[in-house]
C-alpha cells in the first residue's frame, strides 16, 4: 500500500495513536518481547560486540567502494543469465516492474515481504495495472486485507491484535465455513496457509526483496521465518528482486558475518528460520527455479547520501532493533510516523527520501535517549543524525517560529553571564515566593507546555550562584 | 589523591542551569561530596552548557556557549557536573561540535578529557568507595539516559548508595528506560512525553519505594511533576543529596513545612 506521507502531522498522528485502545494493547508486547529476546541472544554470544564492529566495517567498506561492487554484482548476475535494471526513482522502479509483468502477460503476482516495494508503492501500481498482488508474509497479508501500511519493518502487523485478525479473515475468506473455530493463533495461521497455497501455485510472477545482494556470486539472499519467500521466488516462472543499492555485499563470507547480527538484533533468534539464496534463473538440470530472474536496483535518493552527513544511515540492515527499543515508538507505534519507515531509522531516513519539509518532525520527536544507537547492530549514530536534521531544519528556517523565538530569548541571556545571574536571581526568588506554599505549580502561564501534563517544582529561592557569591566562595 | 604534600585537586563545579535555578541544594551537596573527598571546589561564573541549542539544531549559539564554558573553566584540573546530561554534553559533544575548526577541536578535546559526571568522578577518578551518610528507608534509582549511555554511569551511584546507613535500594522495572524528559522534547512533544513518563511513574510506584533518586535534575523534575500530578506519594531527590547526607530541604516540588506556619 502506498499512502501519501503524513509525517508532517506526526504530532496529530501521535495524539490519535495514544487514544487508540487496540493499538495501545498491541504495543504492550512490543515493549517487552523484542527487548528481552535481543538481550538474551546478545548475551549468549561472547563475540557479539566484536561482530557489531565487524558488521559496521563491512558496510563502511562496501559503501566506500559501492561503484565497484555494483559493477561486479551486475556482471555476475548477467553471467548467470539474469537481468539487472537500475531505477533512479520510485517511478522508474515501478515502470520496470510493470513492463516485465506486461511482457509476461501476468495476472497474479505473489510477493515476499519487501520494504522497498512499500517505498515505491508497488501494490497500488500493480492493482492499477489490473494485476492482482498477493502479499504472502502473514503480517503483510493481514495488513493488505486491512488496507494498511506496515507499522514495523520486520513485524508489519505488530499493531494488530489476534481478535482483529480473526475478524479480518472472516470478512475476507467468505468461501470458508462460517462456524469454523479461529480462536487459536495456529488456526489463523493454518487458514492463511491454505488460502495462500493456491496463490503460490497460480502466480505468474514472484516478487521479493533482498537482505543482501552478493557481488561475488550474483546471489540475492532473503531471510524469513515463514518460508513464504521461498515459494514466492521458486514457483512462478519469473522472479523479480527489488532492492535498494546499499544491499550490495561483497562476498558470501561478509553476508554470513552480517547474518550473525541480523536475526539476533531483530527477533533474538540466532538465525531466522529460512535463509534463502537465489542465484540467477533455473539452469539446465535444476529441479526448480524461475525461467527469468530480474533484479531491480533502486536508488531513490540513496546515492546522494554517499559521502555526506547521512552516509552512515546506508549501513542499516533493517533489523528493527532501534524501533523495538525506542520509547517514542513504544508509545505511538509505527503508523504515527506517517510514511514507510518508522522509529529511529525512519526518523533519519524519511527526510532523506521525502524531504525535510515533509519529514522534518520525525527527527525532532526524539528524547535522544540513545537506546537505538546502543542496540544498532551496525552502530549507526542515530541520535547524532537526527540532530543533523534538526540543524538543517534550523539553518533553513523550517523550525517553528515559537521554538526559534524561545531559543533566541534564552540564548540572549545565556551568552551574558552577568546579566543572566542578575535576571535569574531575581526571577527565581519571585517564583519561589509565589510557589513556596505548595512547593510546586500546577499551572504557570509561561510554562503551560510543562504544567499541562505535570507539576513544576517551585525554585528553592536564591540561585546557587548568588548563594555561592554571597558566601564569598571561590569563582576562579 | 588526598596526599597532604600535593596541592588539592582543583575542581570546577559546573552546577548546571537547572540546579542553579531550581535546586541549589544539589549544588551544595555536590560541593560537600567533592570537598569531603579532598578537592578544592571553585564555581566559575556560568550559564548553560548549550545543550538546548545543540539539540534544537542551533549550532552557532551552541558553539558560542561552549567557548564561554571552556574559557570559564580554564584553570581547573577537572570539571564536574551533578548531571549526566550536561556532563555528557561537555565530555562527548564539545569535540564533535568543533570538528570543523581544527584549533578549537584540540581545545575542546583537552577540555572534554577533564569533564565528569559527579558520582562517577567520585568513584572512578577519586576512588571513593563509601560515604558517611544516613538515610532511613527504601529508595529506587532511575538511570538517566545520557549518564548511562554516554558516560557509563550505572554501578557508581549504586555502589555509593550501598554505603549509606539505613538505606535499602529496590530496583524498579526497566530503570534504564527513558523517562520522556528529553529537554525541550518535554514541552515540544508534551503529550508524548507525558505518555512516556506515565510508564515510568507506574514502574516507580510498583517498586514500592517511597523515595525516587536519580542523577539528573531534568529527569527528576519530570518524574516528580508527573508523580505529583498523579497523586502518587513518592518523594524525588537528586542522588547527591542522599550521598552528602543533606536532606533537610524538602523533596522536589514539596513545600517547606515551616513555610506553612
Amino acid at each position: 500500500m502506498t499512502h501519501q506521507p503524513t509525517s508532517s502531522h506526526f504530532k496529530e498522528n501521535a495524539h490519535e495513536a495514544l487514544r487508540d485502545a487496540p493499538l495501545q494493547k498491541a504495543l504492550v508486547h512490543v515493549r517487552s518481547n523484542f527487548i528481552q529476546k535481543r538481550a538474551e541472544a546478545a548475551q549468549r554470544l561472547p563475540e557479539f560486540e566484536a561482530l557489531r564492529d565487524s558488521a559496521r566495517d563491512i558496510k563502511n567498506h562496501t559503501l566506500k567502494h559501492l561503484d565497484l561492487y555494483l559493477e561486479a554484482y551486475e556482471a555476475k548476475v548477467r553471467e548467470l543469465g539474469g537481468e539487472v535494471h537500475y531505477a533512479a526513482t520510485a517511478k522508474q522502479g515501478l515502470d520496470i516492474i510493470l513492463d516485465i509483468c506486461r511482457k509476461r502477460g501476468a495476472k497474479t503476482v505473489t510477493k515476499g515481504k519487501s520494504m522497498i516495494a512499500e517505498e515505491i508503492g508497488l501494490n497500488d501500481a500493480l492493482e492499477a495495472a489490473g494485476i492482482e498482488a498477493v502479499e504472502t508474509d502473514l503480517g503483510e497479508y493481514i495488513i493488505q486485507l486491512r488496507g494498511e501500511a506496515p507499522s514495523h519493518i520486520i513485524a508489519p502487523a505488530v499493531h494488530v491484535n489476534k481478535d482483529e485478525v480473526e475478524n479480518e479473515f472472516r470478512r475476507a475468506h467468505l468461501h470458508l465455513p462460517k462456524d469454523r473455530d479461529l480462536s487459536e493463533p495456529a488456526q489463523l495461521l493454518g487458514e492463511a496457509r491454505g488460502v495462500l497455497r493456491d496463490k503460490f501455485l497460480n502466480a505468474d510472477i514472484g516478487i521479493t526483496g533482498a537482505n543482501f545482494l552478493i557481488a561475488e556470486t550474483g546471489t540475492s539472499i532473503i531471510v524469513t521465518n515463514e518460508g513464504n519467500g521461498d515459494l514466492t521466488q521458486i514457483l512462478p516462472k519469473v522472479h523479480i528482486v527489488i532492492a535498494s543499492l546499499e544491499k550490495i555485499t561483497p562476498t558470501l563470507a561478509d553476508a554470513a558475518q552480517l547474518l550473525r547480527v541480523l536475526a539476533r538484533s531483530a527477533t533474538g533468534q540466532d538465525m531466522s528460520v529460512y535463509t534463502t539464496l537465489s542465484t540467477g534463473p533455473r539452469r539446465p538440470g535444476d529441479p526448480d527455479g524461475p525461467e527469468e530472474y530480474h533484479v531491480v536496483l533502486l536508488d531513490n535518493g540513496r546515492s546522494s547520501m554517499l559521502g555526506g552527513e547521512f552516509e552512515d544511515m546506508l549501513r542499516c540492515i533493517r533489523c528493527g532493533a532501534c524501533m523495538n527499543h525506542c520509547p517514542v515508538y513504544h508509545a505511538v507505534g509505527g503508523h504515527a510516523y506517517g510514511w514507510v519507515y518508522p522509529g529511529p531509522m525512519g526518523a533519519v531516513l524519511t527526510p532523506t527520501l521525502i524531504g525535510v519539509k515533509e519529514g522534518g518532525q520525525l527527527p525532532n520527536a526524539s528524547t535522544f535517549c540513545g537506546r537505538c544507537e546502543e542496540v544498532c547492530p551496525v552502530r549507526i549514530p542515530l541520535p547524532g543524525m537526527m540532530r543533523h536534521w534538526r540543524e538543517r531544519e534550523f539553518e533553513r528556517h523550517l523550525s517553528p517560529t515559537t521554538v526559534r523565538a524561545g531559543l533566541a530569548f534564552w540564548a540572549f541571556f545565556a551568552k551574558r553571564p552577568t546579566l543572566y545571574r542578575l535576571a535569574t536571581s531575581f526571577g527565581m526568588r519571585a517564583l519561589h515566593l509565589i510557589g513556596r506554599a505548595k512547593g510546586r505549580f500546577s499551572f504557570l502561564p509561561l510554562a503551560r507546555g510543562w504544567t499541562r501534563y505535570r507539576d513544576l517544582p517551585a525554585p528553592q529561592g536564591a540561585t546557587f550562584q548568588s548563594q555561592w557569591r554571597a558566601k564569598s566562595r571561590p569563582v576562579a | 589523591m588526598t596526599d597532604a604534600i600535593r596541592d588539592p585537586i582543583r575542581v570546577g563545579l559546573f552546577v548546571t542551569c537547572l540546579v542553579d535555578l531550581f535546586r541549589p541544594s544539589v549544588g551544595f551537596a555536590a560541593v560537600k561530596l567533592l570537598e569531603d573527598a579532598g578537592c578544592r571546589v571553585v564555581a566559575p561564573s556560568q550559564t548553560c552548557c548549550g545543550q538546548p541549542a545543540y539539540n534544537s539544531g542551533d549550532r552557532g549559539t551552541t558553539k558560542e556557549l561552549a567557548r564561554q564554558v571552556i574559557a570559564a573553566f580554564d584553570g581547573c584540573d577537572y570539571v564536574v557536573a551533578p548531571s549526566g546530561s550536561c556532563a555528557g554534553m561537555l565530555a562527548k559533544h564539545y569535540p564533535e561540535l568543533f570538528a570543523d575548526e581544527p584549533e578549537w577541536t584540540a581545545k575542546a578535546r583537552a577540555f572534554s578529557a577533564k569533564c565528569y559526571e559527579l558520582v562517577s568522578f567520585l568513584v572512578d577518578v577519586l576512588g571513593v568507595s563509601r560515604v558517611s551518610a544516613r538515610f532511613d528507608g527504601l529508595v529506587t534509582y532511575h538511570d538517566s539516559c545520557s549518564g548511562l549511555r554516554e558516560l557509563g554511569v550505572q554501578r557508581q551511584p549504586r555502589k555509593l548508595l550501598a554505603s549509606v546507613e539505613g538505606l535499602e535500594l529496590v530496583e524498579m522495572k526497566s530503570p534504564d528506560v527513558c523517562c520522556g524528559f528529553g529537554g525541550t522534547f518535554a514541552v515540544k512533544y508534551g503529550e508524548l512525553s507525558d505518555a512516556i513518563v506515565a510508564q515510568k511513574t507506574a514502574n516507580i510506584a510498583a517498586s514500592g519505594a517511597p523515595t525516587l533518586l536519580a542523577g539528573d535534575l531534568g529527569c527528576l523534575m519530570n518524574m516528580a511533576g508527573k508523580l505529583q500530578r498523579e497523586g502518587k506519594k513518592v518523594a524525588a531527590r537528586h542522588v547527591a543529596e542522599i550521598l552528602a547526607g543533606m536532606t533537610d530541604e524538602p523533596a522536589i516540588g514539596e513545600p517547606k513545612t515551616e513555610a506553612r506556619k
